[in-house]
C-alpha cells in the first residue's frame, strides 16, 4: 500500500517533540535578542492554557508550516512557505476604525500586551476538505474589539490583509482580488472562540501562518481566518469578502463549517485530517456546535452558507 | 535503435520514480493523497500533450519521431488510469455510490471521467493486431484522443479555484498542437 495507516504513524512523527524542544532551548538561550528581531519566530512567555482547547491530537509543527494557503504568497500549497520572506512585517501596525467610540493604531507590541496570551489548540476545517489541529496563540478577539468600544450602529466588523504588489502575486495571477478581505457579524466576533492569534507552537506565527496577526475562527471554513491583518474596521452593512467576491455561488458570507451544504468542488460530509489516511465525519460548526449554533437561531444554514 | 526506445521508458518512468522515492523518504507533502492524485494527473495530461506533438513534429521533419507515439499515448493513459485508482481507492476508498454521485454532480470529475473513459478503447486497439484488423477506421477512432485531451484540459479548468494560470498553459499547448493539425488539413486539401 502506497499510504501509511494511521495505526502505522506513531505519534511521536506527528508531533516530533524533540525538535519542538530543541528549538525551544535555542531561544532559550538567544534570550531576548531574538524577541526583537521581527520575522524570526520567537517564544511567546507567559501563555497560559485554556479550556477551550481540544485534548485530540495536534498535527506536527511540519503540517502546519508547510502546507498552507496563503495566495499573496502563491497559489499551491507549498508556496507560501517557499516565499515566506516576501511578506515584509517590519513595523507592523493594525489600523482599527470606523463605527467605534476608540479608533486606533496599534503597533505589534501594544496589540500584543493587550490581552493575557492563551494556548487555544482548535480543529481547524478546510473549505477543501482537509483538516488540522494546531495549538494557536492569542487571546480573544473581543478583548481588542472592547478596547475601541463599538458604538450602536456597528454589525459587522471587516478584515484586511496586509498587501504588497512588488513583493507579492498579483490579483490577476491570484485570480482573487487582493488586498485579501474578510468579515464576520459583530456578535460572532464578540465570541470568545474568536482568536486574535499571534502565535503557535510555543512561538511567534511563522510568515506563511499569517504572521503577526491573523484571525482564528474554528466553526468556519478555514479561509475566514483572514492572516496578516493590518485594517479593522467595524461597519454597519455585510463587509465584502474576498473569495465571496471571487465566487459568490460557492463562498458565502458566514462560511459556517456545515456537513448537509454541499461545495460544488468537495463534498463536505466528510475531511481528510492531515496525517490520517481515511476520511473522518465533518461536524456540524467543525465540533463547537455546543459554544456558537445560538449565534444562528432562526437563520436558514442553507441560504446563509 | 533500442537504446532511444528505452532512453523514452525511462524519462516516462522517472515521474513515478520520484513519487516512489517520496513515499520512501516521507517526502510527500502533508497531505500525500492529493499530491499524488495532482502529480499523477499532471503526468498524464503532460504526456499525453506530448503524444500528440508527435504527428505536428513529424510533418515538420522528425518522421522517426512516430516509433514513440505509441508508447507515450500509453504512458499518458498509465499515468491517468493511476490517477484515478488514487482517486478511487484512496481519496473514495472505493464507494462506488459516492463516486458515481461524484461524477454526476461535480463537472470537473464529470469531465475528467469523460476524458478517461475515451482513453479505453485507444489503449486496447494500439496493438499492432488492431491496426491491422482495423484499417482505416483506426485512425478514426483514435481521433477520439483530441477530446480527451479536451476533456483534461477542461477537468484541470474547472477544478482549480481561481488561479487558472496551469491549465491555461495546457490549453494554449493544446490549441497550438490542434492548430497546426488544422493548417495541415487545410494545405492539403
Amino acid at each position: 500500500m502506497l499510504i501509511k495507516t494511521a495505526s502505522d504513524i506513531r505519534s511521536s512523527e506527528i508531533t516530533s517533540k524533540s525538535d519542538y524542544l530543541n528549538r525551544r532551548q535555542l531561544f532559550a538561550a538567544a534570550g531576548g535578542l531574538l524577541l526583537a528581531r521581527p520575522g524570526v519566530a520567537a517564544k511567546i512567555e507567559n501563555v497560559k492554557k485554556s479550556p477551550l482547547s481540544t485534548t485530540e491530537g495536534v498535527n506536527s509543527v511540519n503540517d502546519a508550516t508547510t502546507y498552507n494557503n496563503f495566495y499573496e504568497l502563491g497559489t499551491s500549497k507549498a508556496d507560501p512557505s517557499r516565499n515566506a520572506s516576501r511578506l515584509k512585517v517590519q513595523d507592523w501596525k493594525v489600523k482599527v476604525e470606523g463605527l467605534c467610540n476608540k479608533p486606533a493604531t496599534f503597533d505589534l507590541d501594544q496589540l500584543m500586551k493587550m490581552g493575557a496570551m492563551e494556548e487555544r489548540i482548535y480543529r481547524m476545517r478546510c473549505v477543501e476538505a482537509w483538516s488540522i489541529v494546531v495549538p494557536w496563540i492569542g487571546y480573544s478577539l473581543s478583548t481588542l474589539l472592547k478596547a475601541v468600544e463599538p458604538n450602536a450602529k456597528a454589525k459587522y466588523v471587516a478584515f484586511e490583509t496586509f498587501y504588497d504588489p512588488a513583493n507579492m502575486l498579483s490579483s490577476a495571477a491570484g485570480g482573487i482580488e487582493f488586498p485579501y478581505r474578510e468579515g464576520l457579524r459583530l456578535d460572532e466576533a464578540m465570541h470568545p472562540l474568536a482568536l486574535l492569534t499571534f502565535g503557535m507552537y510555543g512561538e511567534t506565527l511563522p510568515n506563511q501562518n499569517g504572521a503577526p496577526v491573523r484571525l482564528i475562527a474554528p466553526w468556519k471554513y478555514g479561509f475566514k481566518g483572514i492572516k496578516s491583518i493590518n485594517k479593522i474596521r467595524l461597519v454597519e452593512k455585510e463587509p465584502q469578502s474576498t473569495w465571496k467576491m471571487a465566487n459568490a455561488s460557492e463562498y458565502g458570507f458566514y462560511s459556517n463549517v456545515n456537513p448537509q451544504v454541499d461545495h460544488p468542488r468537495w463534498t463536505q460530509a466528510t475531511e481528510r485530517r492531515l496525517g490520517e489516511f481515511s476520511r473522518r465525519k465533518t461536524l456540524m460548526f467543525n465540533g463547537y456546535g455546543d459554544q456558537v449554533a445560538s449565534l444562528y437561531t432562526g437563520l436558514d444554514l442553507r441560504k446563509n452558507y | 535503435m533500442w537504446w532511444r526506445k528505452a532512453l523514452v521508458w525511462a524519462l516516462c518512468l522517472t515521474p513515478l520514480a520520484m513519487l516512489l522515492n517520496g513515499y520512501r523518504t516521507n517526502d510527500l507533502t502533508a497531505n500525500p493523497i492529493e499530491y499524488l492524485t495532482h502529480e499523477t494527473g499532471d503526468w498524464g495530461l503532460r504526456i499525453l500533450l506530448l503524444s500528440l506533438a508527435i504527428t505536428p513534429l513529424r510533418r515538420l521533419g522528425f518522421p522517426t519521431l512516430i516509433q514513440y507515439r505509441r508508447l507515450l499515448g500509453l504512458f499518458a493513459f498509465f499515468y491517468i488510469c493511476l490517477h484515478f485508482a488514487i482517486w478511487a481507492y484512496l481519496d473514495r476508498m472505493l464507494d462506488l455510490n459516492e463516486m458515481w454521485a461524484d461524477v454526476m454532480k461535480r463537472r470537473f470529475i464529470t469531465a475528467g471521467m469523460v476524458g478517461l473513459v475515451l482513453m479505453v478503447p485507444l489503449a486496447i486497439t494500439s496493438t499492432k493486431g488492431w491496426i491491422r484488423r482495423l484499417g482505416k477506421r483506426w485512425q478514426q477512432l483514435h481521433r477520439l484522443v483530441y477530446v480527451s485531451a479536451l476533456a483534461g484540459v477542461v477537468h484541470y479548468y474547472w477544478l482549480v479555484k481561481s488561479d487558472i494560470r496551469l491549465p491555461a498553459a495546457y490549453a494554449a499547448v493544446l490549441l497550438v498542437l490542434m492548430g497546426a493539425r488544422a493548417w495541415h488539413q487545410y494545405r492539403s486539401t
